[in-house]
C-alpha cells in the first residue's frame, strides 16, 4: 500500500475557471443509463440528503442507510446560526473571492486552494435552493433575505433561520429526499448502522451493515459508496455533538486503505455552556451569532465575588475587544476559545467551578431594547435558562470551549473521493475545506455544496467506466467475508463479559483527550495521551461489559463498537497532533508560539496536509504528504488584531 | 435526592410487557432526566442486567429522537420541553416517577421505551416537500416573503417531529404534526403550486396510521416547541378547499 500517490486531481486553469473546467472536462453518464446504477450514502445529514435528493433526480438508483430512526434526526439538525453565502445582498463589499479568502485565512493556510474556492462559488447556489424549498429564514420587512455577521469576517453574509438554521435547512434536504423516496428513486433503511465497508480488486463495492432492531448483519452493493457520517468530536467524550455521533464508518473506512487527513484538526468552540459535574453527557452550544452582540469578559479581580451586573466597567477586561481591537468579540473560534483558555489558566475563570467567561448582553440590551435581542436570540437565551436556571437577560451567561467540530477527516481529492476507488467522503467526514479552523456558519455551506452541487457532478466521471456492470451480488465471497469480520467483532465484545459499561472507558477516554489533545498541545502531553490511549484500550478489551444479545435491539452494544473505534482513532489523532510541530488554527503546539503567545505556523515544514496510512491496530501509521500550493492568496501569519 | 424509576420494560414489539422497579440515588439537581436515566442504566450494565432502552440523541431539544411518557405525560409535565431538556431540580428527593413509552397504534413499541415513528416519514413522502430540483431555483430575493408570512412560518417549522402530539392525544391523532409541515410549506409563496395537491396527499396518508382529531388541543400543551393548534384549522380549511379547487386556475389571482 505504501505506494500511494496522493493525486488531489486539481483541475487546470485560473482558480476561478477550475470548477467550469472540471465540469467540462468531468465524463458524463447519459440520462438514459443513470437509472442503471445503484449508488449507496451513508448519513443522512445535510450532505447525505442532500446527496441522495439530488442523485435521486439525476436518475440514479440511491440506497439511504441511516442509524437514526428518522433522517430528520441528523445532527446537522442542531446547527444554530447560520450559513455563509457570497451574495452581498448588504453592498458591503462580500464576493467570491473575499468568501474564499476569508475561509482559506480563517482556515490558517491549511486548506486546498482549488476546493476552498469552489465551495465559495456554489455557496449562493445553496441559497437559492434552499429558498425556493421553502426554508423559512430570517427577512427584512420588505421580504428580502436577512444577514448577520459571523467570527472571521468583516461583512454580513450569514443567512439564518432563527436560532435553528441547521434544522430548517436540514428538513429541506429531508424533504426533498423524501420526495425522491416516494418516487422510488431513494430507498431508505432507518435504524440501520454501517459497520464496514467492502473492497473487492482495488474498489469500493459496498457496505455491511446491522440491522438495530433484528440485530441481522447484511450487505449492500452498489457502484460506488458515499460516507456522509459526520465528524469525531465525540472521542473527547464531552462535546456538542449528539449522543450517537461517531467515527466506525471513516474509521472503518480508514482500516480498509482510506488514508486519514489532518485527524489532530479540531474545533474547540469557545461559546458552550460549561460542564457542571461529571455525570454530564453532553456539552450543549449557545450559538456563535450571540457574540454579534455579547461582550466577553471577565473580572479584572481573580478573587471576584460579586454578581456580574454589579461590578463596575472599569474592573472588568473585555480581554477579546483588549487583544483584538480590530475583530474584537467576532475573531475566529480557535482564537477567542485560546484567549479564554489564558484567562482561566491565570484564574479569571468565572462561576462555581472557575470555568466559565462571562458573555453580556446588558449593553446590546440598552441600545436595541430586550425585544429585539429576544427576537434575534429568544430561542437560545430561553435554551440556556432551562440548562442553567438563570436568566440570561438579568445576568450574563456563562460560557466554556467545547469541542464542536472536526476539520480532519477521510481524505479526498478534488471528487471528494477517498484513496479507494468508488469511496467517496462528503460534508464533515472529508478534511477538504476548512484546513486548520472552520469559520462560523461554513459546516452548513460545505455539507451542502459537497451533497447538492458537487458530488452529483462528479460522481460521474467514476462511474461512467463502469457501464454494463452490475453491482456484485451480496452472496459474493467479498461480501461473506465482511459480514464475518463484523460478526467475529460483535461477539468479541459481547464474550469479554468485563465489569465497566462502555460509558465508562468513553468518559476515560475524553478525560485523556481533553486534557492533553485538546486546545494546547505539546510533546510530553501528547506521548502521554498515547500511551494512556493504549493502556485504555487494553483495558477495554479485556474489561468491558455488553450486556445483551445482538440478536435484539441492544444499545450497550452500539455503543461498545463506537468507543472501540474510539478508542483506536485517538490515536492517531494524538499521533497527527505530535508530528505536527507548528501551530495553525485549533492546532495549538506550546512549543511554536509568537513572542505575545499567539499561535506561530510553520509554512515551510508544514504546509502539507498530513494524510495517514493503516498499518495496525497500534502499529505506526504512514504519513504521506499531500503538499499545499497557494497562487492566488498570499501567506500571511493570521492577525485580527 | 433519591428519586424511584417505574419503567415500561418490553421485549418486543409482540412481547408482553411488565413495570420494573430502579432506585435512582444520589441525583443533582444539575443532572438533566436523562443524565439520570444514564445513571440508572450504567449501574445495570456493571450488575450485568439489561438497560432499558430508550432513545435520545441531540440532548437540546432539535433532533426530536427523545420523548417518552413522564408521569402521563408526554415529556413530562413542564410546557414547551423535550424530554432531554427536563432537568431534575424539577423533582423533589423521594418521588416516584413513572416512565412510559409513546402509547398509539401508529408508533409500535420496538423495546422498552423505543417506539417506530417511520409513520412520520410516510406523511412527509406523501407530499411535505416544495418541488423544486436541484438547480433550478431562481436568486432566493426573486420571490419575496412578507416578514410575518415568514415568521409564521418558521413558528410551524420548528416543529422536530417526536410525536408527542400524537402520544398525548386520546384518539391518537397526528393532526399537529401534519399541519404544521404543512402550514410552513402552504403559507410560503414558493409552496402555492402544490398546495392543495399537497393537503390531500398528507392528510389521507396520515389518516392511514393515526385516529382522527375531535379538538381535544391536548396535542399543543404537549408539544415541546408549543405548536399552536390554529394550524390544524388552516389544513382543515384547505383539505376542504382542495376538494373544490379547479388545479387548473391556480395561476389566477383568487
Amino acid at each position: 500500500m505504501s505506494n500511494i500517490v496522493l493525486d488531489a486531481k486539481v483541475p487546470e486553469g485560473p482558480l476561478e475557471e477550475k470548477w467550469s473546467n472540471a465540469r467540462f472536462d468531468l465524463k458524463l453518464v447519459n440520462p438514459a443509463n443513470k437509472r442503471k446504477y445503484e449508488i449507496l450514502i451513508i448519513g443522512s445529514g445535510l450532505a447525505g440528503a442532500s446527496a441522495a435528493a439530488t442523485l435521486g433526480e439525476l436518475g440514479y438508483n440511491v440506497t439511504m442507510i441511516t442509524y437514526h430512526d428518522s433522517p430528520r434526526r441528523a445532527h446537522s439538525i442542531a446547527a444554530q446560526g447560520g450559513i455563509n453565502a457570497a451574495k452581498n445582498y448588504h453592498n458591503d463589499g462580500d464576493s467570491i473571492f473575499r468568501l474564499f479568502y476569508d475561509t482559506i485565512k480563517g482556515g490558517d493556510y491549511r486548506s486546498r486552494e482549488a476546493n476552498v474556492y469552489r465551495l465559495a462559488e456554489v455557496s449562493n447556489e445553496i441559497i437559492d435552493q434552499t429558498a425556493a424549498q421553502g426554508v423559512p429564514y430570517g427577512r427584512e420587512y420588505g421580504g428580502l433575505l436577512d444577514n448577520r455577521s459571523f467570527g472571521g469576517a468583516q461583512v454580513s453574509r450569514t443567512f439564518y433561520s432563527r436560532g435553528a438554521t441547521g434544522q430548517q435547512l436540514l428538513l429541506g434536504a429531508y424533504q426533498a429526499m423524501a420526495r425522491q423516496i416516494e418516487l422510488g428513486k431513494v430507498k431508505l433503511y432507518n435504524r440501520m448502522e454501517m459497520l464496514d465497508v467492502v473492497v473487492h480488486e482495488g474498489r469500493a463495492v459496498g457496505v455491511v451493515a446491522r440491522d438495530l432492531i433484528t440485530g441481522e448483519i447484511r450487505s449492500f452493493s452498489g457502484h460506488a459508496v458515499v460516507l456522509a457520517t459526520g465528524g469525531y468530536a465525540n472521542a473527547y467524550y464531552l462535546s456538542t455533538m449528539a449522543m450517537m455521533c461517531n467515527g466506525t464508518a471513516v474509521w472503518r473506512a480508514h482500516k480498509h486503505g482510506a488514508l486519514f487527513a489532518n485527524p489532530s484538526f479540531t474545533q474547540i468552540h469557545p461559546t458552550a455552556i460549561p460542564a457542571s459535574e461529571e455525570f454530564q453527557s453532553k456539552l450543549t452550544l449557545m450559538s456563535e451569532s450571540l457574540r454579534n452582540d455579547g461582550r466577553i469578559w471577565v473580572p479584572k479581580d481573580k478573587n471576584e465575588t460579586r454578581s456580574p451586573d454589579q461590578i463596575p466597567e472599569a474592573e472588568r477586561d473585555y480581554f477579546l475587544e483588549r487583544r483584538y481591537p480590530a475583530f474584537g468579540n467576532l475573531v475566529p473560534r480557535d482564537v477567542a476559545s485560546r484567549a479564554a483558555k489564558v484567562m482561566f489558566d491565570e484564574g479569571y475563570g468565572v462561576g462555581p467551578l472557575k470555568n466559565g467567561v462571562y458573555l453580556d448582553f446588558a449593553e446590546a440590551i440598552g441600545r436595541l431594547g430586550k425585544d429585539v435581542i429576544e427576537q434575534r436570540y429568544g430561542n437560545l437565551f430561553e435554551m440556556y435558562e432551562r440548562i442553567t436556571d438563570e436568566n440570561p437577560y438579568k445576568v450574563p451567561m456563562r460560557i466554556y470551549p467545547a469541542p464542536h467540530y472536526t476539520m480532519g477527516g477521510l481524505w479526498v481529492d478534488y471528487h471528494l473521493m477517498t484513496t479507494i476507488p468508488g469511496l467517496y467522503a462528503i460534508g464533515e467526514a472529508n478534511f477538504s475545506d476548512h484546513g486548520g479552523n472552520r469559520l462560523g456558519a461554513s459546516a452548513l455551506m460545505q455539507g451542502l455544496a459537497d451533497g447538492y452541487f458537487v458530488l452529483p457532478n462528479t460522481i460521474g466521471d467514476y462511474l461512467s467506466d463502469q457501464l454494463g456492470t452490475d453491482p456484485i451480488p451480496t452472496d459474493h465471497a467479498a461480501f461473506k467475508t465482511g459480514e464475518k469480520a463484523v460478526k467475529d467483532q460483535i461477539d468479541e465484545l459481547i464474550a469479554i463479559n468485563g465489569t465497566r459499561s462502555p460509558d465508562y472507558f468513553h468518559r476515560e477516554l475524553g478525560k485523556v483527550m481533553i486534557a492533553e489533545v485538546g486546545m494546547a498541545r505539546n510533546e510530553d502531553g501528547l506521548k502521554r495521551a498515547i500511551s494512556e490511549i493504549r493502556r485504555l484500550r487494553d483495558e477495554f478489551h479485556k474489561d468491558v461489559k455488553v450486556t445483551g444479545s445482538n440478536e435484539s435491539f441492544n444499545q450497550t452494544l452500539e455503543k461498545a463498537g463506537r468507543v472501540a473505534d474510539f478508542l483506536e482513532l485517538a490515536e492517531l489523532m494524538a499521533i497527527d497532533a505530535l508530528n505536527r510541530r507548528e501551530s495553525c488554527g485549533g492546532h495549538f503546539r506550546e512549543e511554536s508560539r509568537t513572542p505575545e503567545g499567539e499561535a506561530l505556523r510553520d509554512d515551510e515544514n508544514y504546509a502539507y496536509v498530513a494524510a495517514w496510512e493503516f498499518n495496525g491496530v497500534g502499529e505506526e501509521p504512514t504519513l504521506h504528504k499531500e503538499q499545499l500550493v497557494f497562487e492566488n492568496v498570499e501567506l500571511a501569519q493570521r492577525s485580527y488584531k | 435526592m433519591d428519586v424511584t424509576l417505574k419503567v415500561w420494560r418490553q421485549d418486543g414489539p409482540e412481547a408482553p410487557g411488565r413495570f420494573e422497579t430502579y432506585e435512582a440515588t444520589d441525583i443533582s439537581d444539575h443532572m438533566s432526566f436523562l443524565e439520570m436515566c444514564d445513571i440508572v442504566n450504567e449501574k445495570l450494565v456493571e450488575r450485568g442486567i439489561e438497560p432499558f432502552s430508550i432513545d435520545s440523541d441531540c440532548r437540546e431539544g432539535i433532533c426530536g429522537m427523545c420523548g417518552i411518557m413522564i408521569n402521563g405525560h408526554p415529556h413530562g409535565d413542564q410546557l414547551g420541553t423535550a424530554t432531554c431538556q427536563l432537568h431534575m431540580r424539577k423533582f423533589s428527593d423521594g418521588d416516584e416517577i413513572v416512565l412510559e413509552p409513546w402509547k398509539a397504534t401508529g408508533f409500535p413499541v420496538i423495546r422498552d421505551l423505543v417506539v417506530d415513528r417511520s409513520s412520520f416519514d410516510r406523511i412527509i413522502e406523501a407530499g411535505g416537500y416544495i418541488t423544486v430540483p436541484t438547480g433550478s431555483a431562481p436568486d432566493a430575493n426573486m420571490v419575496p416573503v412578507p416578514k410575518a408570512v415568514a415568521d409564521v412560518a418558521f413558528d410551524a417549522a420548528a416543529c422536530i417531529g417526536c410525536g408527542a402530539c400524537v402520544a398525548a392525544c386520546p384518539n391518537s391523532a397526528a393532526q399537529l404534526f401534519t399541519s404544521a409541515k404543512l402550514a410552513q410549506l402552504n403559507m410560503v409563496p414558493q409552496g402555492q403550486p402544490e398546495r392543495y395537491d399537497r393537503v390531500v396527499a398528507m392528510v389521507d396518508t396520515m389518516e392511514e396510521f393515526f385516529g382522527s382529531c375531535t379538538n381535544h388541543g391536548e396535542c399543543e400543551a404537549a408539544c415541546p416547541k408549543s405548536i399552536t393548534i390554529d394550524f390544524i384549522a388552516m389544513m382543515n380549511k384547505d383539505y376542504i378547499k382542495a376538494k373544490f379547487k379547479n388545479r387548473r386556475l391556480l395561476g389566477q389571482k383568487a
